[in-house]
C-alpha cells in the first residue's frame, strides 16, 4: 500500500487529505503523479499546470525517485513559513 | 570546534523571548555572543495599490507533521557544520496566528558575533523556503469576510536569498526543483 497526502491549498483544492493507493508494480513518483492527474481535469489541473513539491518519507524527492510498499508520499504547493 | 547544541519546536502557543534568552545566556559560558531574530506578523500593512495603510489579516498556519520537525533540524544540523554555534534554537508556531502576535524564533550564540549573525540569517533564509509550512490570510473583520481567504504565494525573493548560501553543486533539491516550471 501507499499512503498519499495532501497539504495546504492543494488539499482544499482536491477536498482531499490522504489516500490509500494499491501498489501493483514499482511506480516513480512522476508515473503516480501521472496517475493521479487521469483522475479528472481538476486533478490534472492541480497536480501538473502548477507549482508542485513532492516529498516521499518526510524527505524531499526528485520525480524519478522509485516509490516502495509502505511509502507515504506528499504533494504540496510551495512553502511560505517563516 | 565543541559540538552545538540543538534544540527545535514547532508549537500553537507563543514563546517569551526572555526565558530563551536568559538560557542561552547561562549556557553559553564560553560565548561572546548570542543573537536572537523574532517574525511576527504585520498589524498594519499597504493596501493592493500601495496607498493607504490598512489593518492585516490573521494568518492559520499550516504544516506538515513530522517533516517540518526533520526539516528543521536539518537546517540547524548544516549551520552548527558552518559556523561554530554553541547553543541553536529555533521555535516555529502553526495555528491561528492575530496580528502582531509572534511567529517564529531563531536564537544562536557563539564566540564571535560574525557567526551569530550569519547562522540567524542562514537559517531565516532556509526556514522560509524550505520547511513545510503554509499561511493562509484570515479575515477577521466583518466588511472583509465576504472575500475568501487566500493561500499566500511564496516570493522570488525569498528563493534568491536562500540559494545564496550554496554553490550551485551544493543546492538542496526544493531551491533546485523550483527552477524548473511543471
Amino acid at each position: 500500500m501507499l499512503k498519499v497526502v495532501f497539504f495546504a491549498s492543494l488539499r482544499e483544492e482536491l477536498a482531499t487529505r490522504e489516500l490509500q493507493l494499491r501498489l501493483h508494480q514499482p511506480l516513480t513518483v512522476a508515473e503516480l503523479k501521472q496517475q493521479l492527474a487521469l483522475t479528472s481535469p481538476l486533478w490534472l489541473r492541480q497536480l501538473c499546470e502548477r507549482q508542485v513539491l513532492q516529498a516521499v518519507n518526510q524527505q524531499l524527492v526528485g520525480l524519478d525517485h522509485l516509490l516502495q510498499q509502505g511509502d507515504e508520499v506528499a504533494f504540496f504547493p510551495m512553502v511560505t513559513g517563516g | 570546534m565543541f559540538s552545538s547544541v540543538i534544540n527545535v519546536r514547532v508549537q500553537t502557543e507563543d514563546f517569551a523571548v526572555d526565558r530563551i534568552y536568559q538560557q542561552l545566556l547561562n549556557q553559553s559560558p564560553d560565548c561572546g555572543a548570542i543573537c536572537v531574530f523574532v517574525g511576527k506578523v504585520r498589524q498594519f500593512q499597504l493596501d493592493d495599490r500601495g496607498q493607504n495603510l490598512q489593518q492585516t489579516n490573521a494568518l492559520l498556519l499550516e504544516h506538515y507533521p513530522g517533516m517540518t520537525e526533520r526539516v528543521l533540524l536539518q537546517l540547524a544540523d548544516q549551520a552548527a557544520n558552518r559556523w561554530p554555534l554553541q547553543h541553536i534554537q529555533l521555535i516555529h508556531r502553526t495555528g491561528l496566528l492575530g496580528p502582531n502576535e509572534q511567529i517564529v524564533l531563531v536564537a544562536v550564540s557563539s564566540p564571535h558575533r560574525a557567526d551569530s549573525f550569519a547562522a540567524t540569517e542562514f537559517l531565516m533564509d532556509q526556514l522560509k523556503s524550505q520547511a513545510p509550512f503554509w499561511k493562509k490570510q484570515h479575515h477577521l473583520y466583518p466588511q472583509q469576510q465576504q472575500r475568501q481567504n487566500q493561500w499566500l504565494d511564496s516570493k522570488p525573493s525569498d528563493l534568491t536569498a536562500a540559494r545564496r548560501w550554496y554553490s550551485p553543486e551544493q543546492l538542496p533539491l526544493l531551491l533546485k526543483a523550483t527552477d524548473a516550471r511543471p
